[in-house]
């Protein structure tokens, strides 16, 4: 178990290759989206990864691949990565690590809980999503619509 | 597979047979650091969404984790109006970025320097 765990971790980690084509990591992350959701059915989070699967590797990435494939990037193979950057991210994204890592072995935050009990929960999570959280989920829906409406009118050739 | 559980099982401080709450989360802040690291260091657009993408599924996996371990469902149904939200966002900031495309031709930020001072 925790070897998949790790497998995927190492997954995780490729999922920002230094290769300088886009569809490439566009690749990657169908894999760490995937990875992740596996992640969710060993955390009994099933609707959850399955709505990650059918959401963002459906929905999400043929939209990424649709626009890499129509802006058609090609000149990024040429141009060189800024050393000053790279050497600046990579240490203050390093210092945010060691950070997080640190506080949360420090923490332990698992240790005073019991262990996890919660069985049948995606009839559970149907029930709450319609009493509790119906307000919200209407919100959402029309958020959807309006978002819609909002890329049909950003990506029409000449507004009138 | 076999080999890395060999290693882990050998290392002492990770000998847990179960991940437990610690794990999820370790994953999840190097996860969310990777997605940092690709918006700090990538300079073409569309990688960066894709980094912004997986910072947020980051802050998605820390929160099923914590409403696994706490029995509590409401971090699943945040989770999934997270989900919801994001597809919105990536829908509607690929269309600007096609706009964007459309107007200027590029999709690099370091082309895009008209506020600059």
């Amino acid at each position: 178990m925790f070897a998949f765990l790790t497998l995927l971790c190492g997954v995780l980690v490729v999922a920002n290759p230094f290769s300088r084509n886009p569809v490439t990591s566009a690749m990657f992350l169908v894999l760490t989206i995937i990875s992740m959701a596996g992640l969710f059915v060993l955390l009994h989070a099933f609707f959850l990864a399955a709505v990650q699967i059918l959401v963002y590797a459906g929905a999400v990435m043929v939209l990424f691949l649709f626009v890499i494939m129509l802006l058609d990037l090609k000149e990024e193979e040429r141009r060189r990565v800024k050393k000053f950057s790279l050497v600046g991210g990579l240490i203050s994204v390093g210092a945010i690590v060691t950070i997080f890592v640190k506080s949360i072995l420090a923490a332990k935050p698992g240790a005073n809980l019991s262990a996890p009990r919660l069985e049948g929960e995606t009839a559970a999570l149907g029930k709450l999503l319609f009493t509790q959280y119906l307000l919200p989920f209407e919100v959402v829906s029309v958020l959807l619509l309006v978002a819609m409406v909002g890329v049909i009118l950003l990506s029409k050739k000449d507004l009138k | 597979m076999q080999a890395p559980s060999l290693h882990y099982s050998i290392t002492p401080s990770l000998r847990c047979m179960t991940p437990g709450l610690e794990h999820y989360l370790v994953v999840s802040a190097l996860l969310f650091c990777l997605g940092l690291l690709g918006v700090v260091t990538r300079r073409n657009l569309l990688v960066m969404y894709m980094s912004l993408e997986l910072m947020l599924n980051a802050a998605n996996l820390a929160l099923v984790s914590f409403s696994r371990f706490n029995d509590n469902l409401n971090g699943q149904i945040l989770v999934f109006f997270i989900i919801t939200v994001a597809a919105a966002e990536v829908s509607v900031g690929l269309a600007l970025i096609v706009a964007l495309y459309r107007k200027r031709q590029t999709a690099h930020v370091e082309d895009l320097t008209t506020m600059k001072l």
